[in-house]
């Protein structure tokens, strides 16, 4: 079963199809590639998944793990319009194009939030600071600390996040959506803006984070050095519509991309 | 928030603060005795502002939301208290134009549990209108708030025979509370303060917490931290509500050290003066809060020279009614200009920043060249 799967995900804009008909499916610890000309869709696309938008047509559906009985099953769970954060409780993460991080507050702070979500202790208990709530916050602190050390930015730890230099904020804030525990990962344009050095830092990164947190990745990019590197499928949008999918050979050679990308010959 | 503190350390401050607490405790007791009623009442006014600005800043602060609410909120918590605490005899005499309604007439509660109410019913209020009103951002949010709060004014300047109308009510006695199993008595100074140092720590606590992290974060961006799982609607709804029970608790206690209690002291200007204290001390610092509270109200009656006639040098000023509120005007846009983010900003005060205070002093650095080089670390 696909951990992620949409049905003919549409969005209209008043007259404006962004995203028509899209069917996409992600497979455990596979990366793979939404690409397409710039007002393709893609980022619509992706807040469909994380809930920002609800779809004007079509279904999305995530494999869940649930216990039944004494065994764990994969069920799909239907997503379309639930809020943002309880998808994110779910299990998926995002990032944004134009980074969103929590700019006035330090690094670790940054991933400690993210953490959040998980705590099942109410306000009360951390007023009173129950020792159960104590132990709790110490342990939220202990993982954003190991976690920023796998990341390469525990050294920071206490820098506003907005003083970090760019490919570090991006690092940044992928590590904070890593803090929310989950099994998909939704990157938009996390290249955007690199030089070519950083973006192929960037991309082992991605494929290191992959194998370390056992995650399956969606990324959205311009970079076609970084996409022909590292994704496994790639999907190509062009006003909404699906043009292509398939391995990045195979999109490299398709008429109809190098057409949406290049124009056509009269 | 400093990260992840040592147990060692976290003793030390909790020591330290007990320790504080005591000194004010002291302070405090010592006043009581040696000061006379006009600067004792002005003591226990800045109590109750640090109460009214620290709930401010927890929404405005530390939510980022725009709110202009408090005069009401304020108004309930100070009715309610008026309403069960004065004596039947004294309310009798209050009614004079239409007879109080009888289930109200009789009652007359200990002032604990009448504070506590209030606290309470202002919350429930802020569950009503926040949960429609917290839909609204920015500037939309604070009119609506503004609105709401007028329209519990007007409200109770119109049910007559609850809450007196416009005549307001009169003859309040003063606040005391007798401690069950010891039978000490606290004053109305010892009521507040003892409330006010209570909504320190509570907000201290909050603010630190997981929940208050999840708070600032919503203030930076709302669309990451609804994308990191915190339900955005839902904080900002619990922090409007516990801000509108310590907006509450406040008013009760103000009605209190006022002795009357009537529509037109929470008009928009009450809320006025919470914003002027919240921006002086910094919007996203308790620490400020709590400065500016003491400050500014005890400015607020140090100036008061400025309405009477007074002299300056060769020149006489006659009496202005309202100069007053215009060094204040002055004095906040002068805050907005040159200091825009208010004495203290977001920082706090911390122990061990006055633990390290002497030696960052020596090098004239007053604790900025710690924290730099921590950094660099």
């Amino acid at each position: 079963m696909s951990l992620l799967r949409t049905e003919n995900m549409t969005m209209r804009f008043g007259g404006v199809v962004a995203v028509s008909d899209l069917n996409v499916h992600l497979e455990k610890n596979e990366i793979i590639g939404l690409i397409g000309p710039n007002g393709a869709g893609k980022t619509t696309a992706f807040n469909m998944i994380s809930g920002v938008y609800k779809p004007t047509s079509g279904r999305i559906f995530l494999g869940i793990e649930e216990v039944q009985g004494d065994q764990a099953v994969m069920v799909e769970k239907d997503i379309t319009g639930m809020k943002p954060s309880a998808i994110t409780k779910l299990g998926v993460a995002r990032t944004f194009q134009n980074i969103r991080l929590f700019k006035e507050l330090t690094v670790l702070e940054n991933v400690v939030i993210a953490n959040h979500l998980r705590l099942d202790s109410n306000w009360v208990s951390s007023v009173v600071r129950t020792p159960d709530y104590s132990k709790k916050e110490d342990a939220m602190f202990e993982k954003s600390m190991a976690l920023l050390e796998k990341v390469g930015l525990e050294h920071l730890k206490d820098e506003k996040s907005y003083s970090l230099p760019y490919g570090m904020q991006r690092r940044l804030e992928i590590a904070r959506a890593l803090a929310t525990d989950p099994h998909i990962l939704l990157l938009d344009e996390p290249a955007a803006g690199m030089n070519p050095q950083e973006s192929d830092e960037l991309m082992h990164f991605i494929g290191r984070i992959r194998d370390e947190f056992d995650l399956s990745i969606l990324m959205i990019e311009h970079h076609m050095q970084v996409v022909m590197g590292i994704c496994e499928r790639i999907y190509v949008l062009d006003y909404g519509i699906t043009i292509a999918e398939g391995n990045p050979a195979e999109i490299q050679n398709n008429p109809k991309v190098i057409e949406a990308y290049l124009g056509v010959d009269e | 928030m400093n990260g992840v503190k040592s147990k060692q350390r976290r003793r030390r401050d909790a020591i330290l603060t007990a320790v504080a607490i005591l000194v004010i405790g002291v302070l405090l007791y010592l006043a009581n005795i040696y000061m006379d009623n006009y600067q004792l009442r002005i003591l226990n006014l800045c109590g109750i502002y640090i109460i009214l600005s620290l709930s401010m800043i927890l929404i405005n602060g530390f939510v980022g939301l725009f709110s202009l609410g408090h005069a009401g909120f304020m108004a309930i918590g100070a009715y309610t208290v008026a309403l069960l605490c004065t004596p039947p005899m004294a309310k009798q005499m209050n009614y004079y134009l239409e007879p109080i309604v009888p289930w109200l007439a009789e009652i007359e509660w200990p002032f604990l549990p009448a504070t506590l109410l209030g606290g309470v019913l202002a919350a429930i209020m802020g569950l009503l209108i926040g949960a429609p009103v917290l839909r609204l951002k920015d500037d939309y949010l604070a009119i609506a708030t503004l609105g709401f709060a007028e329209i519990i004014r007007i409200v109770f300047t119109n049910t007559q025979s609850i809450t007196n109308g416009s005549l307001g009510l009169k003859g309040l006695p003063e606040m005391e509370i007798t401690l069950p199993v010891i039978n000490f008595t606290l004053n109305l100074s010892a009521c507040i303060w003892i409330t006010a140092i209570l909504t320190v720590l509570f907000m201290v606590r909050l603010v630190n917490g997981s929940y208050g992290m999840a708070f600032k974060a919503i203030r930076e961006d709302e669309i990451a931290a609804e994308a990191m799982g915190i339900n955005v609607f839902k904080h900002k709804l619990l922090a409007f509500v516990i801000a509108s029970f310590f907006a509450g608790i406040g008013g009760g206690l103000l009605g209190n050290i006022m002795g009357t209690v009537d529509p037109l002291m929470f008009r928009f200007l009450l809320t006025y003066n919470i914003v002027l204290i919240v921006v002086f001390g910094g919007i996203g610092s308790l620490t400020g809060g709590v400065l500016a509270a003491i400050v500014i109200t005890a400015a607020m009656e140090l100036l008061r020279f400025l309405d009477s006639s007074f002299h300056m040098g060769p020149i006489d000023v006659p009496g202005i009614p309202g100069l007053r509120m215009v060094a204040f005007s002055l004095l906040l846009m002068f805050i907005i200009i040159f200091k825009p983010r208010g004495i203290m900003g977001v920082r706090e005060f911390s122990w061990q920043w006055l633990i390290e205070l002497p030696r960052s002093m020596k090098n004239g650095s007053f604790g900025r060249k710690k924290l730099r080089k921590d950094v660099s670390k």
